[in-house]
C-alpha cells in the first residue's frame, strides 16, 4: 500500500470503487428515464421507487428459498409488470397533455409506494447478504477489491451497453427511434406503437428493479433508498441531457468517479457535489453536456 | 365573440370581488370557532401556495424546489429573532431577503432551460440547500432551531398572545393576496401568460422573456419566503421539515388541489391539505400515501382542481 497527494490507496481506491458504484446506479437509472422520456414524453418520478421494489422483490425471494441469481432475473421481471400496469391504468390517459402532469402523477405514486413500504418496514434497512459465490475478494497490491463491487460494476457496464447496442444498431431499435421522432408515421406502417410505448416503460422500469437488485447486498434494503437517488439521477439527467444514451451513461459513470473522490478529498461536498457541476453545467452548456439545444 | 369576452370579463371581477369579501369574512369570524393557531397555519400555507402559483398558473414554470424558499426563510427568520435578537418585523424581513437572493440564483440557473428539466433543476438546487441545512450548525441538525421568540411587533404588539400574531398573519396574508391579484392582471402578468401560452411568439413580439421569467421567479420565491419567516415565528420553530423535498411536493399538491392558474385556488387547497392533515396526524406515515392518492386523482379526474370546477360549473373565473 502506498500514498497519493497523502491519500492511502486503499481509502483514494475504494472511494473510487464506490464511485464507479453509485456511478453505475446512476447510468441505470438514468438510462431508464432518458429511454422512458424519449416515448412516453414522461419523466418518471415514480423511479427511485421502483428501484427501491427492486431491492424489496429480492429480498422477499430470498425469505422463499431464492437466491441472488433468482432476483437478478426475476425482480426486474416483476416490477416489469408493474410498470406495465402503472402504464396501462395511469400514464397512458395522460400523453396529448403537458409533461408536468406525467412527473405530478408519478410523483403521487411515489408517495403511495415509499409511503406503504415505510408503514410495513420502518425506516431502518434490512440486510440482504453478498451471493455466496462472490463473497471474498482480490487483492490487488494498491487496493483491495471485493469481488461483488467488481461484479456490479461489470455487470451494470455490460448491461449499459447491451442497452446501448440494442437502441443503436439493431431493428428493435431502429423502430424505437423512428417512434421516439414521429409515432404517428412509424404507426402508419403497420407498427403497434402503443404497445411498444408500454413495453419502454415496462423494460426502464425493469433496468431501475435491476439496479436495485444490484444495490441490495451494498445498501440495506430500505423504503428510503430510492427517494434521494432519484433526485440525484435527475441532476445527473440534466448535466447529461436526454438525447443521447451513450451520454447517458458516459455522464452516470462519470459523476459516480466524481462523487467518489470528492469524499476522499472534501468529504464535506460529497453530497453536493453533483449538484454544483449541474450549476456549473448549466452556466457553460445550458443544453447539458450530450444535449442538443432545444 | 368579442362581446363574449367582455361580458364574461365584467362578470368574473364581480365574482372573483364576491369571493374575496367572503373570504375575508370568514378569515376574520374564524378566530372565535377555530384554533387560531391552526388557521395561521393555513395562511402560511396559503401564501406559500398562491406564491408557488403565481409561477405554475401564470408562467407555466414548474417549481419543485419551492421548499428551499419557504425552509431557508423560516431558518434565517428564526434565527435572527431568537440569537441576534431583532424584532419581528426584522426577523420576517431577513428571512424574506434570504428568500429573494436564493430566488435570484436559483431562478437564474433554472431559466435556462425549459420544460420538464425546469422542475428538475429547482428540485437538484433545493436537495442541495437541504443538505446544506443539515451541515450548517445554526440550523442545529435534527433538533431545528426551537422556542424561537415572537416578540413584539414595533415595541407595541405582544405576539405571545395568539389573536394578536393571527390579525398579524392575516394581515400579511391579505396584504400578499391582493398584491399577487395586482401582479398577474398588471402588464407584467399579461406578458406572463403570453410566455405562459406561447413563449416563442412572445420573443418574436420583442420581449425578453428570460428576464420576465427570472422576476416572476424572484417575486415566487420572495412571498414563499415570507410564508416560511412567518410559519417559523407562529409555530416559534424552523426544522428540517421545512427545507426537505416532500414540502416541495406539499405545496404543489396544494395549489393542485385547489386548482392551478386559478386565483382562490391556492387559498382553497392550503386550507383543504392542513385541514386533512389535522385529521389524519394520528396515522403517521400514512400521510404520504394519502397525499400520493390525492395526487394521481386530481391528476387523472380532478385536472382543474376545486376552485377550477367550480369556476366551470359557474362560468367565471375564480
Amino acid at each position: 500500500m502506498f500514498e497519493i497527494f497523502g491519500v492511502p490507496s486503499q481509502a483514494l481506491f475504494g472511494q473510487l470503487l464506490i464511485g464507479l458504484i453509485n456511478g453505475s446506479f446512476y447510468a441505470l437509472l438514468s438510462l431508464g428515464l432518458a429511454v422512458i422520456f424519449g416515448m412516453l414524453n414522461i419523466i418518471n418520478f415514480t423511479h427511485g421507487a421502483q428501484y427501491m421494489l427492486g431491492a424489496f422483490v429480492a429480498f422477499f425471494l430470498l425469505q422463499h428459498g431464492l437466491g441472488y441469481w433468482w432476483a437478478l432475473v426475476l425482480s426486474p421481471l416483476a416490477v416489469g409488470i408493474i410498470g406495465v400496469l402503472i402504464e396501462r391504468l395511469f400514464l397512458q390517459w395522460l400523453y396529448k397533455l403537458d409533461h408536468l402532469y406525467g412527473l405530478l402523477l408519478t410523483f403521487g405514486l411515489a408517495l403511495i409506494i415509499e409511503g406503504m413500504f415505510r408503514n410495513f418496514f420502518g425506516s431502518s434497512g434490512l440486510p440482504y447478504s453478498v451471493p455466496s459465490e462472490l463473497q471474498g475478494g482480490q487483492n490487488l497490491g494498491f487496493m483491495f477489491l471485493p469481488n461483488y463491487r467488481a461484479w456490479v460494476v461489470v455487470f451494470s457496464l455490460f448491461v449499459c451497453l447491451g442497452t446501448w447496442f440494442v437502441i443503436e444498431w439493431t431493428k428493435l431499435g431502429s423502430y424505437l427511434r423512428a417512434a421516439t421522432e414521429n409515432p404517428m408515421l412509424v404507426r402508419a406502417f403497420g407498427i403497434n406503437v402503443p404497445r411498444m410505448i408500454t413495453l419502454t416503460y415496462g423494460f426502464g422500469v425493469a433496468l431501475a428493479a435491476l439496479a436495485g437488485v444490484m444495490a441490495a447486498p451494498i445498501y440495506n434494503v430500505s423504503p428510503q433508498m430510492g427517494s434521494n437517488l432519484i433526485i440525484v439521477v435527475f441532476a445527473v439527467v440534466v448535466i447529461g441531457g436526454m438525447g443521447s444514451i451513450m451520454g447517458a451513461i458516459v455522464t452516470g459513470f462519470g459523476l459516480g468517479v466524481i462523487e467518489g473522490l470528492t469524499k476522499v478529498f472534501f468529504p464535506e461536498a460529497s453530497n453536493t457535489v453533483i449538484f454544483i457541476v449541474m450549476a456549473i453545467v448549466l452556466l457553460i452548456r445550458p443544453a447539458g453536456l450530450f444535449g442538443r439545444a432545444a | 365573440m368579442q362581446r363574449a369576452a367582455t361580458l364574461a370579463r365584467t362578470s368574473t371581477s364581480r365574482a372573483e370581488f364576491v369571493t374575496f369579501a367572503l373570504m375575508l369574512v370568514a378569515l376574520v369570524v374564524a378566530p372565535i370557532f377555530v384554533y387560531p393557531v391552526v388557521l395561521m397555519k393555513g395562511l402560511c400555507f396559503a401564501l406559500f401556495a398562491c406564491a408557488f402559483n403565481l409561477l405554475i398558473g401564470y408562467v407555466g414554470l414548474l417549481s419543485f424546489g419551492h421548499a428551499l424558499f419557504f425552509g431557508w426563510a423560516s431558518y434565517v427568520c428564526a434565527h435572527a429573532a431568537k440569537v441576534w435578537g431583532l424584532p419581528p418585523e426584522l426577523a420576517i424581513l431577513c428571512g424574506t431577503a434570504v428568500a429573494a437572493l436564493f430566488g435570484t440564483i436559483v431562478g437564474a440557473l433554472a431559466i435556462r432551460r425549459q420544460g420538464i428539466y425546469f422542475a428538475m433543476i429547482t428540485l437538484a438546487l433545493a436537495q442541495m440547500m437541504y443538505f446544506f441545512a443539515v451541515q450548517a450548525p445554526f440550523t442545529h441538525g435534527e433538533d431545528g432551531i426551537q422556542a424561537v421568540p415572537r416578540g413584539k411587533l414595533l415595541g407595541l404588539v405582544d405576539l405571545a398572545n395568539n389573536f394578536n400574531m393571527y390579525v398579524v398573519v392575516l394581515i400579511i396574508f391579505v396584504a400578499c393576496f391582493l398584491l399577487i391579484y395586482r401582479i398577474i392582471n398588471s402588464p407584467f402578468g399579461e406578458v406572463l401568460k403570453a410566455i405562459r401560452e406561447n413563449e416563442p411568439r412572445a420573443i418574436s413580439l420583442g420581449y425578453k422573456t428570460d428576464r420576465y421569467k427570472l422576476l416572476a421567479f424572484i417575486l415566487s420565491a420572495t412571498f414563499a419566503g415570507l410564508a416560511g419567516s412567518t410559519k417559523a415565528l407562529v409555530f416559534q420553530l424552523a426544522s428540517l421539515t421545512d427545507v426537505d423535498w416532500p414540502m416541495s411536493g406539499e405545496v404543489i399538491l396544494m395549489t393542485l388541489v385547489g386548482g392551478l392558474g386559478t386565483l382562490f385556488g391556492p387559498v382553497a387547497g392550503a386550507f383543504f391539505m392542513v385541514t386533512l392533515e389535522n385529521f389524519l396526524t394520528t396515522i403517521g406515515q400514512w400521510v404520504f400515501v394519502v397525499q400520493g392518492v390525492i395526487f394521481v386523482f386530481c391528476v387523472l379526474i380532478l385536472r382543474r382542481g376545486i376552485v377550477g370546477e367550480l369556476a366551470r360549473a359557474l362560468r367565471t373565473r375564480l
